[in-house]
């Protein structure tokens, strides 16, 4: 196995509390995994750190020779400004940003992989229509058009399917599958226990601490999902320094 | 007659003519620069830094007089540090942007009319404050000049980090580095109209030509690269009617351009093509899909 990211000893959190707890392990090359957990278990922490936004408190990642401007990365609630006065090519036009850059000039054969990025999530016809006009479903739709364009190895999904129906859901799913088939990696955080299970191949359970880390069959057992769900969801103010 | 009352006097007048070259040159560079502090929800934040720009040239004045460069010098070092501290004030302590913009500003508005009064006369401060628009000499006009050009230069250099900026910064962040030095040079461009708006217009009413035709632009215009064509449109119909109105009026030339434009910027709530009151207030019968 060739892995794509390596946890040794990783602990990520936000004024010393610790998020994501001591986590050893790796994703494989390729690899489809969802991750799962309750609210605060530290997923999107977990996904801040991978993407580098968050420095760990202690351990590392290793990326294995992937830069974090090379990952792409949905997050969970995006800083978008949806009253911004840009339209749906324009902002799907930003992922080819690694390609073009401050200044790289977008001739035909970009224009076709812009078009070809939102006619693959459905949403040709749409090209001129500002963000803004979008429902929320569509504009999930962009942002996957998006990150279809940066044509990343690995891609770090944050909820992508939360607050979208099961139609959206769907569609958005083939495209996830398509990477997977493509040999990329792909990494997402839900909850939705049934579709993990039915699409995804290896689950990391999270509470914090890691739970359980595996095949989804493996993982995602009763016993697992309750332990998770004990989790402790508060920091303790008074808790002692970390031994470990 | 219509050529007597609206074109002779620029043509008679050399002051008429310089007062047009200013506003219209202010109107191209602080147009843009606006409708990116609107869009950013920074509108306020420009206010604050024409302000800002005040003790800083007072403190030019003080030391030698109405140069204009000590005063340029003065006002751009007092805008930036005011831009950098309310920054900062906002960012390492619980008061938020616009409080702390807040405060800045009033301390520096009365810090800067202290420091005229120390040494000028109430003819000064009135420079100070609402500027000299038709008094602007060949060195002024030079200065805006170039403010103008470098803003329209920069601009489009850093053109898309500062779009990616506004709209989705948390993914300008993921695939650049190119968000803070953009950021940066866009502050310092605002610094730098303002500088500029401030020898014509005066500490009170150098961001409206900034902040009024984006404003305007806001109520036509979807896409941000017509918005910045109205918003440069609406700056320089206000600098060429105000200075008309003015000139057949006798009302001071500077707040006549700002009150064209309030004028435009009135008439666009009220019929703006794009969220007008008249929209709201008459709405059209729904259409079928």
């Amino acid at each position: 196995m060739t892995a794509q990211l390596q946890f040794r000893d990783l602990t990520l959190g936000y004024d010393r509390h610790p998020a994501v707890h001591h986590l050893d392990g790796a994703v494989a090359r390729g690899a489809l995994m969802a991750v799962v957990g309750p609210n605060g278990a530290g997923k999107s922490t977990l996904f801040k750190g991978i993407v580098g936004m968050l420095p760990p408190l202690a351990g590392r990642i290793d990326r294995c020779g992937l830069r974090v401007r090379e990952i792409a990365y949905l997050p969970q609630a995006a800083e978008l400004d949806r009253s911004f006065p840009i339209n749906v090519y324009d902002l799907v036009a930003m992922g080819l940003w690694r390609r073009t850059g401050l200044f790289g000039g977008v001739g035909g054969k970009e224009r076709e992989r812009i078009h070809r990025a939102i006619a693959a999530v459905g949403l040709t016809g749409f090209e001129r229509r500002t963000i803004g006009t979008l429902s929320g479903g569509q504009m999930q739709r962009v942002l996957f058009a998006r990150l279809l364009l940066q044509d990343a190895r690995l891609i770090v999904l944050d909820e992508p399917f939360t607050a979208i129906d099961a139609k959206t859901a769907a569609d958005l799913l083939d495209l996830v599958r398509r990477w997977h088939a493509e040999e990329r990696t792909v990494v997402a955080a839900l909850h939705d226990i049934d579709l993990v299970k039915a699409n995804f191949s290896e689950v990391l359970l999270l509470a914090r601490e890691p739970v359980a880390w595996g095949p989804a069959a493996e993982v995602l057992t009763p016993d697992n999902l309750l332990k998770a769900r004990r989790m402790c969801e508060a920091f303790d103010e008074a808790a002692a320094e970390c031994a470990a | 007659m219509l050529y007597d009352s609206l074109v002779s006097p620029f043509l008679e007048f050399a002051f008429m003519r310089r007062a047009l070259v200013g506003a219209l040159a202010l109107a191209l560079g602080a147009g843009p620069v606006g409708v990116f502090l609107m869009l950013r929800r920074m509108s306020l934040m420009g206010d604050a830094m024409a302000h800002a720009i005040l003790p800083g040239a007072a403190v030019g004045f003080l030391v030698s007089g109405l140069s204009l460069f000590a005063m340029t010098v003065g006002g751009l070092v007092a805008g930036l540090v005011v831009a950098v501290l309310a920054g900062l004030v906002a960012r390492l302590t619980e008061l938020k942007e616009d409080a702390s913009l807040a405060a800045f500003f009033l301390i520096s508005l009365a810090l800067g009319v202290t420091i005229v009064s120390l040494r000028g006369t109430n003819i000064d401060l009135l420079y100070f404050l609402f500027g000299g628009v038709l008094g602007l000499d060949d060195q002024t006009l030079v200065l805006i000049a170039a403010i103008t050009s470098l803003s329209l230069v920069v601009l489009a250099l850093i053109w898309r980090p500062l779009v990616l900026e506004c709209v989705d910064p948390g993914f300008l962040r993921s695939v650049s580095r190119a968000g803070a030095p953009a950021h940066v040079a866009f502050l310092t461009l605002v610094v730098l109209n303002l500088v500029g708006g401030f020898h014509a217009l005066g500490t009170l009413l150098a961001v409206g030509l900034m902040m009024v035709p984006a404003a305007v632009a806001r109520f036509w215009a979807r896409d941000i690269t017509t918005m910045i064509l109205i918003a440069v449109a609406g700056g320089i119909v206000s600098g060429i009617a105000g200075l008309l109105f003015s000139f057949h009026s006798g009302v001071p030339a500077g707040p006549a351009i700002i009150l064209v434009a309030g004028a435009l910027y009135a008439v666009s709530v009220i019929f703006g093509r794009i969220g007008g009151l008249a929209r709201h207030m008459l709405p059209r019968r729904h259409l079928e899909a």
